[in-house]
């Protein structure tokens, strides 16, 4: 809070949802926020804006010349004609990976994220030990993720200290030839668009599959 | 301001563990959910802009910035500009009750549940026309300036006084240093590439950018 502290700066907070439910009956009473409102914010986040928007405009980049080429000239005009368009997803950059090149997205001021193609962060991305060494170590960030690139590859990192927000062009993976899109969709994970992972292989996809059935 | 916030670099901060993507659930606690619905909601009031709350997150003591999960971190801000902005008193805050009435221009602006989808998928674009002139061309070599701010800036610490290229013209945008003074300017923004190896040492092979308003450059 932005009053003088008089007690140690160390003291444990009060319990956080205790303070939200307290600061929610004080604003819902004094008529400045609605909670019904607040239902619908979450509902949107929950069932409605997620990564399984990214994974359409991926696919579509994968399977649609033209498209994957507005893509990447003017990102705001392909992603916002797919209707992924608002909140923290209004100025947008799309970069490839390519053979030779492979990229990563970071906010290490913040949590900048593209929201309305891969929904809210996920806790490690606003973490603070993925901010502070996206960029000062990407390999060994990528080796947590179990990520290894090839030898040669080059590797950029994009810091979102502006009010773009970047998406991450996977690569379509080898042996996917003749693949509907919504197939196609399944390979492309979450970790895939911020460029912490690649697209899954049809072998990984496999396996992940079968070991979720039991 | 050189607050715990800027990250860009720092060592100690253990490993990232990361859930498996196909397990972590998209809130961890109920509690997030209503920081996350109230911090929007409450931001639809119009007293504050992007800047300003993130500063009031910044402004956090180290040790609580760190300490503090994501959403407890904007629940602090929450609360800091609700007060700072006289939205609600102290009083008010610390018993959870109204002690005093709204003002009826600031209850107008309370959004209806009707309304959410409609201000979630327009957003707010942040483009804002300038009459500077554009200084720097893509392929131009420039160097951050050396400053420490205790204000808002979008400078991390890391490039501070380091040389990098312009790789990118964004067009103008509103301009965070002045933007957290309820100041709006439009400014020219740029795209920007550092070697590795000039800002962590020999070694290090990878090239980061980061997007960089003009009064951050000077020509290298």
């Amino acid at each position: 809070m932005g009053h003088d502290h008089s007690h140690d700066h160390t003291d444990p907070p009060s319990d956080p949802a205790l303070r939200v439910k307290a600061l929610e009956s004080l604003l819902v009473e004094k008529g400045l926020v609605n909670p019904a409102a607040i239902d619908e914010i979450i509902e949107t986040y929950e069932t409605k804006v997620g990564p399984r928007n990214g994974a359409k405009v991926v696919v579509r980049a994968w399977t649609d010349p033209d498209f994957k080429s507005l893509l990447l000239s003017d990102a705001n005009k392909a992603i916002h004609s797919m209707g992924y368009t608002g909140r923290q997803g209004e100025h947008m950059k799309v970069v490839e990976n390519t053979a030779t090149q492979h990229n990563l997205v970071v906010c290490t001021l913040c949590s900048c994220y593209p929201w309305t193609v891969l929904g809210l962060p996920p806790v490690w991305y606003k973490s603070a030990p993925y901010r502070a060494r996206a960029v000062s170590d990407p390999k060994g960030v990528l080796a947590e993720f179990g990520t290894t690139l090839p030898k040669g590859m080059k590797i950029s990192v994009w810091d979102s200290t502006s009010e773009m927000r970047f998406l991450v062009l996977p690569q379509r993976p080898e042996g996917t030839d003749g693949w509907t899109a919504e197939e196609l969709e399944k390979l492309v994970s979450r970790n895939s668009m911020i460029g912490v992972e690649q697209a899954l292989t049809p072998e990984k996809l496999q396996a992940i599959e079968a070991n979720e059935k039991f | 301001m050189n607050g715990a916030h800027d990250l860009g670099g720092m060592h100690g901060l253990g490993p990232i563990n990361p859930e498996p993507e196909r397990e972590e659930p998209i809130f961890h606690e109920e509690w997030e959910k209503r920081a996350l619905g109230l911090t929007l909601t409450a931001g639809w009031l119009g007293q504050w802009n992007i800047d300003i709350s993130r500063f009031a997150r910044e402004r956090q003591h180290p040790v609580a910035y760190l300490s503090n999960s994501y959403y407890e971190n904007w629940l602090t801000g929450l609360e800091t500009l609700l007060v700072e902005r006289g939205v609600i008193s102290p009083e008010e805050l610390a018993q959870g009750k109204a002690l005093k009435p709204t003002p009826v221009e600031l209850k107008e602006k309370c959004a209806p549940a009707s309304a959410v989808q409609s201000i979630l998928s327009s957003g707010g674009p942040c483009d804002m026309a300038t009459d500077d002139l554009q200084e720097f061309q893509i392929g131009d070599k420039i160097k951050v300036v050396q400053f420490n701010p205790t204000g808002h800036t979008r400078v991390p610490r890391y490039i501070r006084g380091h040389e990098g290229m312009i790789t990118n013209y964004y067009g103008s945008f509103i301009f965070p240093d002045e933007n957290v003074q309820d100041n709006k300017i439009g400014q020219h923004l740029y795209n920007v590439s550092f070697d590795g190896n000039q800002l962590w040492g020999k070694g290090n092979d990878t090239t980061i950018h980061v997007d960089l308003w003009q009064s951050y450059m000077e020509p290298a």
